[in-house]
């Protein structure tokens, strides 16, 4: 499998309370665990199975996501600041992998 | 596809309007008749276990497109129409697909952190079916929005 790289998309700068987007990506293959192989044998399941950010050590929003997920899940939403900080994002994969990435802001 | 409902005594209306209704398990079956697909049952189990009882639609704006030509990636957006403020606000949004193998598509979770009750993300879909979301608040209360969405090619591999 191709080396899983998440990407994050999230404003560097913003103003006190107010409401930024952050969108996020990962390459992942999302196998359902519904489809079989070309000798019929079903392909075991392995997901992303949840997604948690957080902002400055607090987990502010998470997703359990389900095999109904596209392949190279992406997921946006928000998040209201006041602080200037470090955001953290975390892909936990069905094999016990976790994939991280972190994008900083600065709210003045 | 509207005259076996007929015949069923259902109008068009009440079958669609019905969680999981006939029409999405009956093209379901005609499309994919190898899979099991999630019923009415599983779909109002799923929305019973988070909020105690089917809540009446309102408040989600659900956005999906009305024909999907490929179920494998079906873009979806909500927006929950409440406040997220420290006392009251949305906690957990569940999205559902009635005629997909299993309904559960995923959970979101939010705090007063989260800013705003909203967020997209991408689904397969492996036929014509209603995607459903319900939403959670912190005062007990809870909303629910759906839409059928048409879909040329399944998405579930097979």
């Amino acid at each position: 499998m191709a080396t899983i790289r998440p990407r994050v998309k999230a404003p560097r700068k913003a103003a006190p309370g107010d409401v930024v987007e952050i969108k996020t990506l990962i390459n992942h293959g999302m196998e359902s665990g519904q489809r079989k192989d070309k000798d019929g044998n079903p392909i075991p399941r392995q997901i992303i199975n949840k997604f948690v950010a957080e902002f400055n050590g607090t987990e502010f929003f998470s997703v359990d996501l389900a095999p109904a997920i596209s392949a190279n899940p992406y997921l946006s939403f928000y998040a209201k600041v006041q602080e200037s900080g470090e955001f953290t994002f975390r892909w936990h994969d069905d094999d016990g992998s976790v994939y991280e990435d972190s994008k900083s802001i600065e709210v003045a | 596809m509207q005259g076996p409902h007929e015949t069923d005594g259902f109008s068009r209306r009440t079958v669609l309007f019905s969680i999981g209704g006939g029409a999405a398990v009956m093209t379901g079956m005609t499309l994919f008749p190898a899979l099991a697909i999630a019923d009415e049952g599983a779909v109002n189990d799923a929305i019973k276990s988070m909020v105690g009882e089917v809540p009446a639609e309102g408040g989600v704006s659900l956005d999906l497109p009305e024909i999907a030509e490929n179920g494998n990636t079906v873009p979806l957006s909500f927006e929950i129409d409440a406040p997220m403020g420290d006392d009251v606000h949305v906690t957990d949004v569940m999205i559902l697909a009635d005629g997909n193998p299993s309904p559960d598509v995923a959970v979101f979770h939010f705090t007063p952190m989260s800013g705003k009750a909203a967020g997209s993300t991408r689904l397969r879909l492996a036929g014509t079916q209603n995607v459903i979301a319900v939403a959670q608040l912190s005062d007990g209360s809870a909303m629910m929005g759906k839409k059928q969405v048409k879909v040329t090619i399944g998405g579930c591999g097979g």
